[in-house]
């Protein structure tokens, strides 16, 4: 067999070396400045150790804080959208007949809206005084739950978790649907003859034949969350404070503020964290085609 | 009792129906309001409430489109996002092809090294060197190559499951034939790899058009500013006129969807394949 000449290893090469270029080589290269004082305010670099890292983790500082949210901000976001797309799905799968592929058409819209314009319209819902949300609320008699969503340093995050699940729940939902749409009918068929009921077949059919979508459900949701960008600067901007402040959006007011061996750091750390997440990921993604 | 049975199947259903049109309602409340709110005057729009308008302003439009400089970013979205997932989709068949159809060792780890680009972040600051290094930094070039770049990851993810399903058969008819790599590549594999190359261009389109980040880092002139990053920057210029941003972000969305209604068969089997083999 020609194998090397029938499959050039040419082909592989720009995207290669696109990938290495302006992917690879500045993490990299990043892992080098997170040591020095790199910045926009002198032309020097310096080497100057840990010193970046620890401010980072310092207590006087707020990075601790960024991290933490980002932990959050992942954790309660896998919750979230997995129980709503897990019950979405159910509902789409056992719950209706008709019409399955249209609802699941538009319950999908929300995930292709560009996240800057999703931040932009729930700025205006959740607006404390004429936002529609608490516009309604006072009108039914709620007036004392219309809060201040996104200005409360206390719920600004929690708020924009809720908006981040309102657009990312389809997603979830589609992924799910197939899965549930792969167990044989006949599985709940003989469980019924046998006397299941409702909650017994969904604890001993449904969720076991069904763990293998959720868990590459849980791990996409982990390496969004960790990189969480987007919907925090289009709403909050990290604000009140720094209450909703989240990695990405800490790295971003560095680069702004010319910090740039301070972000490198944080940036460098970021990577760290989802190099080890991602090869497990990369790992899991590959078990299917490695067994067949 | 079967009778029964009947009844309360179908009261099953009637409840399913009920709350399926409730999450679909509450999915499409913010692109309702607006399209409502895009059609008001300003004091009308104000609350971005859901009424429908007391007349019809369709000149909000055509204001718009002059001072949110529309037909200058529209363009600007349609380059980025055409060009960088052609590219992508471009180089990641070719290589997924290569990989995926010769495994040797070097291959798989080239293989991982690659898809390993689905999980990592980018470093915004050395990239910026790298840019500018290249004379790249703030040009359209630049950004359609990094847009091409971020793609790339999981477009080879996609096509290298594909490319399994392809039979090594032809390969060897065409190869008998005497059909070189390039031809081979071109006229056998890319017309059977179809389906999965349009998933990929699709799926790449969309998310070069909703993303502001690289041009919030890499673009300063609003010449060269996507859709997305003129409409924040609109925003922040008339946030009192919620007709004028709803219509702004009307004309933003509408390409979006308008791909979405054509291509949802493609996303949708993009987004599963992998999630979900067999």
């Amino acid at each position: 067999m020609h194998l090397k000449s029938r499959y050039p290893q040419a082909f592989a090469w720009p995207a290669l070396f696109l990938f290495t270029a302006f992917f690879i080589l500045p993490s990299l290269s990043g892992i080098y400045f997170a040591f020095t004082d790199w910045s926009s305010f002198s032309d020097e670099v310096n080497f100057v150790g840990f010193k970046n890292f620890h401010r980072l983790f310092s207590a006087d500082e707020h990075y601790f804080d960024y991290f933490w949210n980002t932990f959050v901000f992942t954790v309660v976001t896998i919750v979230l959208k997995t129980i709503f797309g897990l019950g979405l799905a159910l509902l789409l799968d056992k719950g209706v007949r008709s019409f399955v592929n249209l609802y699941r058409a538009l319950i999908y819209v929300p995930v292709v809206l560009p996240m800057l314009v999703v931040g932009l319209i729930f700025r205006s819902i959740l607006h404390p005084s004429q936002g529609l949300l608490n516009v309604s609320l006072r009108s039914v008699g709620l007036g004392s739950l219309a809060f201040r969503w996104l200005t409360d340093p206390h719920l600004a995050l929690y708020s924009i978790m809720v908006i981040d699940t309102w657009k990312g729940v389809g997603y979830i939902m589609v992924i799910l649907l197939a899965g549930l749409q792969t167990i044989p009918r006949e599985y709940y068929e003989a469980a019924e003859v046998d006397g299941a009921g409702a909650w017994a077949r969904f604890w001993h059919i449904t969720l076991p034949m069904l763990a293998p979508a959720i868990m590459i459900v849980t791990v996409l949701n982990v390496l969004y969350g960790l990189r969480v960008f987007d919907i925090v600067y289009a709403t909050t901007n990290g604000g009140p404070g720094y209450a909703s402040e989240v990695v990405m959006t800490g790295i971003f007011k560095a680069f702004s503020q010319g910090q740039y061996g301070l972000g490198t750091a944080l940036s460098t750390v970021l990577f760290a964290i989802l190099l080890v997440v991602g090869y497990g990921v990369i790992r899991l993604l590959e078990r299917p085609t490695e067994g067949g | 009792m079967i009778l029964s049975v009947i009844k309360h199947k179908k009261t099953v259903f009637a409840a399913g129906h009920l709350a399926a049109v409730f999450a679909s309602l509450l999915t499409l409340t913010p692109v309702y309001l607006v399209c409502v709110n895009a059609l008001k005057s300003e004091s009308e729009s104000a609350a971005m409430a859901p009424s429908l308008p007391s007349q019809l302003h369709f000149e909000n439009f055509a204001t718009v489109i002059e001072r949110g400089k529309l037909v200058t970013s529209f363009f600007n979205s349609v380059l980025y996002a055409g060009s960088s997932a052609a590219l992508a989709t471009f180089f990641a068949a070719l290589a997924a092809f290569v990989l995926s159809r010769r495994r040797s060792r070097m291959n798989r780890a080239i293989y991982f090294f690659l898809i390993m680009g689905i999980a990592l972040p980018i470093n915004f600051f050395t990239l910026t060197k790298i840019m500018q290094v290249a004379h790249l930094i703030n040009t359209k070039p630049g950004i359609i190559i990094l847009y091409a770049t971020l793609q790339i990851p999981f477009a080879i993810f996609l096509i290298y499951g594909f490319i399994e399903s392809i039979p090594r058969d032809l390969d060897d008819a065409a190869t008998i034939d005497g059909c070189g790599p390039v031809k081979m590549f071109f006229f056998v594999v890319a017309p059977l790899l179809t389906p999965v190359l349009v998933t990929t261009f699709i799926l790449s389109f969309l998310n070069t058009w909703n993303d502001f980040i690289m041009p919030l880092y890499y673009l300063d002139s609003s010449e060269n500013w996507p859709m997305t990053l003129a409409v924040y920057n609109f925003f922040g210029q008339y946030k009192q006129s919620w007709n004028l941003v709803s219509a702004d972000i009307l004309l933003t969305i509408a390409p979006v969807l308008i791909v979405y209604l054509v291509g949802q068969r493609f996303i949708l089997s993009g987004m599963t394949s992998g999630a979900v083999k067999g």
